[in-house]
């Protein structure tokens, strides 16, 4: 399991990177980097499925961070009172892990999950679906109404991609309006 | 424990960043790397040592799988949350367009 | 000549990516289509087949792939993928309830084995992937009327 631990670190070392670097552009190249270093992980935790996609979404996001939003970066300066908030926000990140610390002695420990529901799944799923990948007979078959709650949810963000970046609104004095008709 | 004390560490990074950057492109990359542990957190939990990933084959008699609903459950939640960061970047692409910066501290007026 | 060379990326972008763009297709839609023997599944495979009109619109500028692939045939493709999706569930009331599996169920490990879950498959990666390159034509256009009007 060192591995495991290995790539955890490597990660959360690209978010501190990618939190505090002032370049916009390896900011976003360096939350790709932890992008990829979870899809490792998530092959060597045994979830083949979940790997291929989060791979290949990870490739959209970085498309369109990068392609949609570079402009030129405008300097900023730290106004008075930075050493305050970020007192107060380490502070209450550092209850947040604490009281965290206390819940986590209820989970149960790590590799052996409690899987009462799921070995209904493992034994009858070949035989009630006829699928010999489990997980798609879980999407499609067992747990069917998630996926249709999740096609809903992907055609109204396209709705609401559509709806914020049409050009409907009021004239300027002589501006004429194009119609971009999508 | 370790493992779940390293999957919180990283959502924390992410957290900060929502609280405490100016700019709206980084806030959109912290907000992406806590839906990265959030996933991975998911995940940790159903895994089970010496298993397998559940996908049977012919060949072979398996005996351990690893657990297969959390799988489930993160392949949706994986794609709805690239739709929610296209909606961010579009949001945030419209502000630009009308204030001219992505500085959310000069973005103070709630008129229309 | 001259205007085939004014957009989009070089020369050997271009080149690689006449090559290439059919393969990623191809792959996209085998990974839809085994998703019961192997894993993949619909999500993964309509992400990928929307990777590869956005591979093509990168290297070779926008007029070029919006007429490989115009607007009114993205809309029709993604309302299509939901319908059908839906229409396979409402289906499902002939044998009893809402999403019965009411096709025979075949042999364990074939291409045509597990009742409605390819065809399930099909939809989800038609929805998904129309969608998502919608949502990227739609950004670009926008950043490219910022740069003609600056």
């Amino acid at each position: 399991m060192i591995e495991l631990y290995v790539l955890l670190i490597f990660m959360i070392i690209g978010a501190i990177i990618a939190i505090e670097l002032k370049d916009l552009l390896s900011s976003v190249i360096a939350v790709g980097a932890v992008g990829l270093g979870l899809s490792i992980v998530l092959l060597i935790l045994k979830a083949p499925d979940v790997a291929i996609t989060q791979l290949v979404v990870e490739i959209l996001c970085l498309i369109i961070l990068i392609r949609a939003t570079l402009k030129k970066d405008l300097p900023f300066s730290t106004t008075g009172r930075w050493l305050l908030n970020t007192l107060i926000t380490a502070g209450f990140i550092v209850v947040f892990l604490l009281v965290a610390i206390r819940a986590f002695k209820d989970l149960p420990e790590f590799g052996y999950p409690i899987m009462r529901v799921a070995n209904t799944y493992l034994k009858e799923g070949l035989v009630k679906t006829g699928a010999s990948n489990l997980v798609a007979s879980v999407i499609l078959d067992f747990r069917a109404y998630d996926t249709l709650g999740e096609a809903t949810v992907l055609f109204t963000a396209v709705i609401g991609v559509l709806a914020i970046v049409r050009r409907i609104g009021r004239k300027k004095k002589d501006e004429v309006v194009e119609e971009d008709d999508e | 424990m370790i493992i779940y004390l390293l999957c919180l560490v990283l959502f924390c990074c992410g957290l900060y960043c929502i609280l405490r950057k100016r700019n709206i492109i980084k806030i959109i990359l912290g907000v992406i790397i806590a839906e990265y542990a959030v996933n991975l957190f998911f995940i940790l939990v159903a895994y089970r040592m010496e298993g397998r990933s559940p996908i049977l084959s012919s060949e072979v008699e398996i005996v351990n799988l690893v657990d297969p609903l959390p799988q489930a459950l993160v392949l949706t939640a994986i794609v709805i949350g690239l739709a929610t960061t296209a909606l961010l970047v579009a949001l945030a692409m419209r502000i630009y367009e009308k204030y001219g910066t992505f500085d959310i501290t000069k973005i103070k007026e709630l008129r229309g | 000549m001259s205007k085939e060379h004014d957009k989009g990326m070089s020369l050997i972008v271009k080149v690689i990516t006449r090559l290439t763009v059919g393969l990623i297709l191809l792959y996209g839609i085998y990974i839809v289509l085994h998703g019961h023997v192997s894993p993949g599944g619909g999500f993964a495979g309509g992400v990928i087949i929307a990777l590869s009109f956005v591979h093509l619109m990168l290297a070779y500028g926008k007029d070029v792939a919006l007429k490989k692939l115009p607007k009114t045939a993205m809309s029709f493709f993604e309302g299509m993928g939901a319908i059908l999706f839906l229409s396979i569930a409402l289906l499902g009331f002939t044998g009893g309830y809402f999403f019965l599996n009411f096709i025979s169920k075949g042999e364990p490990f074939r291409l045509f084995s597990a009742g409605i879950i390819p065809l399930c498959n099909i939809a989800i990666s038609l929805k998904v992937g129309a969608g998502l390159f919608a949502i990227f034509v739609v950004l670009v256009l926008l950043k490219f009327e910022w740069e003609k009007k600056e």
